[in-house]
């Protein structure tokens, strides 16, 4: 996969932006945990988020289909996420819509405890599809797109919860493929996955690439490096660094970029 | 200190711990074969006794009659004779009793002899009394009406006997609905206010003065509940001693135990199936009804209907709000209306063996009756508590995680 880790950066002007975040407060309660966010985030890029625990990146990547709303004391504190140009914080965003439009994976993957077809079918049945042949046939597309057809086509009907951990991950993203978003976020979809059930989802990822807009919280950084576009550090609720993949790895800008990227701290 | 006898680094060595810690588990065996016995004493007493009322020795082996008949008095014939002779026994008994208490202790051989006398008395009456049994002809109500003639006044005597007859035909139909309609009520306001506070409630004082005041309620006397639900529904709401009253009545007193028990499923239920929902685009009720509810259905249906049995089992809330002591009809007879079917009292198990029990004089015959509503509730308060396991198992095979 050495190969993948040179971003194509030829026609990088041309991708317009698709999420555009100005000035990004946000905090738990008393605690501010997002400090004055600034970043573009473009078209069917990748793009990592990396940092030590507790830093704000998945809490920051929560912000984007807005997870955060399920906790009581989550607050914007001021600044405005923009996705296709639309504020989803205004308040005649139906969040329904906004979740249908950015898909997210979570860290540890959660099939729901029905069948793999279930599973699937899920994010359409609960806008209401019933036809079989519509579903069948969004089942099977997904489960191509996730590259995980040719594994379970003969057990579509067993339960979710005997596939392996690798193939439960690649599972849940088939699952958000299906509501066929625009924006895929992956909150350290690989950390409970082994080294090859992570080149896979890895694989996967660049697949998606063509189609989707990615955005992965890792902690590890050589994934990073492997998968994403660009790369942003945080590092205590701020954005450090933002740029191209290349250049945070090979000549990060930042001292604390720096420190951390070579395994100072973190 | 015993270390000329250790042979290796491993070998036991009596200390006072150990000796104090096998103390301590014999203590717990002990006190968990107590629980046992007596729990054993009181199924095996009640399921022997009982049984005798609810089994025959003919085919069908079911006294099917005496579960699905009223309650009616008994008219027992007994043999002249035996009865006068078993008469001035008694008496007989009673007053060399009461002579022998009258002596002094020093005159051992005076007491020693009445003492004698007595027992002979008592074997006598005894073996008349057997033959009393056989003698003896015994009709319900219903069957006494039906006699051509009663038989002769001058071979038998005469005794009738209150609520002796019969069955508990219209108890256990009275059982079964009130507990089938308590279920639907509890069952769905409690849901509802588990959903609420597990799901839409926002953690804080209030919250917290809810929970403890659901709780606080499950503490609360039963008669006490008896009384707000006369006070409430049979005068204040004016439906009188009725079914729907007792219903209601049942619901509120099993709702903690339905709303604790379902909030506390709910919660188990890992985050990740609702964020999973969530993030797919669902509502948050559709993710609950989709991702919540039903994986937590099996603990809230077994605790609920668990809840209920056992509430069932309360004579206390339906004695002022849905039970009759006797009633003729069964619920469904000579209704005039649909809606009167929900306004009418009905006769319950609980309160029929507290009323044969200990409202009636006590006799021979009403001890059949006891023993046998006793066992006949005893069994379907274990029918529906296996019921609700047996849904648990169905239930949790189908969503597993």
């Amino acid at each position: 996969m050495s190969e993948t880790s040179t971003p194509t950066t030829r026609n990088e002007s041309e991708k317009p932006t698709i999420i555009e975040i100005r000035n990004f407060d946000f905090a738990y309660g008393d605690s501010q945990a997002l400090f004055d966010i600034n970043m573009d985030i473009k078209e069917k890029e990748v793009t990592a988020f990396i940092g030590p625990s507790g830093c704000g990146k998945s809490t920051f990547l929560r912000c984007f289909n807005r997870m955060n709303d399920l906790i009581d004391i989550a607050k914007i504190k001021g600044g405005e996420i923009k996705i296709s140009d639309v504020n989803i914080y205004d308040k005649d965003v139906d969040v329904i819509e906004l979740r249908k439009h950015v898909g997210m994976v979570f860290q540890k993957s959660n099939p729901f405890p029905k069948s793999i077809y279930d599973n699937i079918a899920y994010g359409l049945r609960i806008q209401g599809v019933k036809k079989k042949s519509a579903l069948d046939e969004v089942v099977e597309e997904c489960l191509r797109g996730a590259a995980l057809w040719d594994e379970v086509k003969d057990r579509l009907n067993e339960s979710a919860l005997g596939m392996s951990g690798g193939q439960q991950q690649r599972l849940c993203i088939a699952r958000a493929l299906a509501v066929k978003p625009k924006i895929l976020l992956m909150d350290e979809p690989c950390s409970a996955l082994d080294p090859i059930a992570t080149a896979k989802v890895e694989e996967l990822i660049h697949q998606l690439k063509k189609e989707y807009t990615i955005v992965i919280v890792t902690h590890n950084m050589q994934q990073a490096a492997r998968v994403s576009d660009k790369t942003a550090f945080f590092y205590i609720g701020k954005l450090i660094e933002f740029s191209k993949t290349d250049d945070i790895f090979m000549n990060p800008k930042d001292p604390q970029t720096e420190a951390y990227i070579s395994g100072r701290f973190g | 200190m015993s270390a000329k006898k250790a042979t290796h680094a491993f070998s036991k060595r009596p200390s006072r711990q150990k000796s104090f810690e096998t103390f301590i588990a014999g203590f717990y065996r002990v006190a968990t074969y107590l629980v046992i016995i007596a729990a054993g004493y009181i199924f095996i007493n009640i399921a022997w006794n009982g049984s005798k009322a609810v089994f025959t020795t003919k085919a069908p082996f079911i006294n099917i009659a005496f579960l699905t008949q009223k309650p009616q008095t008994l008219h027992v014939y007994e043999p002249k004779e035996i009865y006068n002779e078993l008469k001035s026994i008694n008496a007989q008994i009673v007053s060399t009793k009461a002579k022998s208490k009258a002596l002094g202790s020093g005159e051992k051989e005076q007491i020693a002899m009445f003492k004698a006398d007595v027992e002979a008395l008592e074997e006598r009456y005894e073996m008349l009394d057997e033959e009393r049994k056989e003698g003896r002809l015994m009709y319900s109500d219903s069957e006494y009406r039906k006699l051509d003639e009663s038989p002769s006044e001058e071979l038998y005597a005469y005794n009738n006997y209150a609520y002796s007859g019969g069955g508990i035909g219209p108890a256990i139909v009275g059982t079964c609905l009130l507990v089938a309609g308590s279920i639907a009520i509890a069952l769905t306001l409690g849901v509802l206010c588990a959903v609420y506070l597990s799901e839409y409630s926002r953690p804080g004082r209030m919250l917290q003065a809810i929970r403890l005041s659901i709780m606080n309620l499950s503490g609360v006397p039963s008669i006490v509940f008896g009384l707000f639900g006369f006070g409430m529904f049979v005068l204040f709401f004016g439906w009188g001693v009725s079914m729907i009253a007792g219903w209601f009545t049942l619901a509120i007193m099993a709702l903690p135990v339905i709303i604790t028990a379902s909030e506390e499923s709910m919660r188990a239920i890992p985050k990740g199936f609702r964020e999973g929902s969530l993030a797919l685009g669902a509502s948050k009720w559709t993710s609950i009804r989709t991702n919540v509810l039903p994986y937590a259905l099996p603990g809230i249906l077994t605790s609920s209907i668990m809840g209920i049995a056992r509430v069932a089992g309360e004579t206390a809330p339906i004695m002022f709000t849905a039970a009759f002591a006797l009633r003729d009809q069964l619920p469904w007879e000579g209704l005039k209306e649909p809606t009167d079917f929900f306004f009418q009292g009905v006769m319950a198990l609980p309160y029929h063996i507290y009323v044969v029990s200990a409202k009636i004089p006590q006799n021979e015959y009403t001890r059949n009756m006891q023993y046998g509503a006793a066992f006949v509730f005893l069994f379907i308060v274990g029918f529906f508590a296996l019921s609700s396991i047996v849904l648990r198992v169905k239930i949790r095979k189908k969503y597993k995680w």
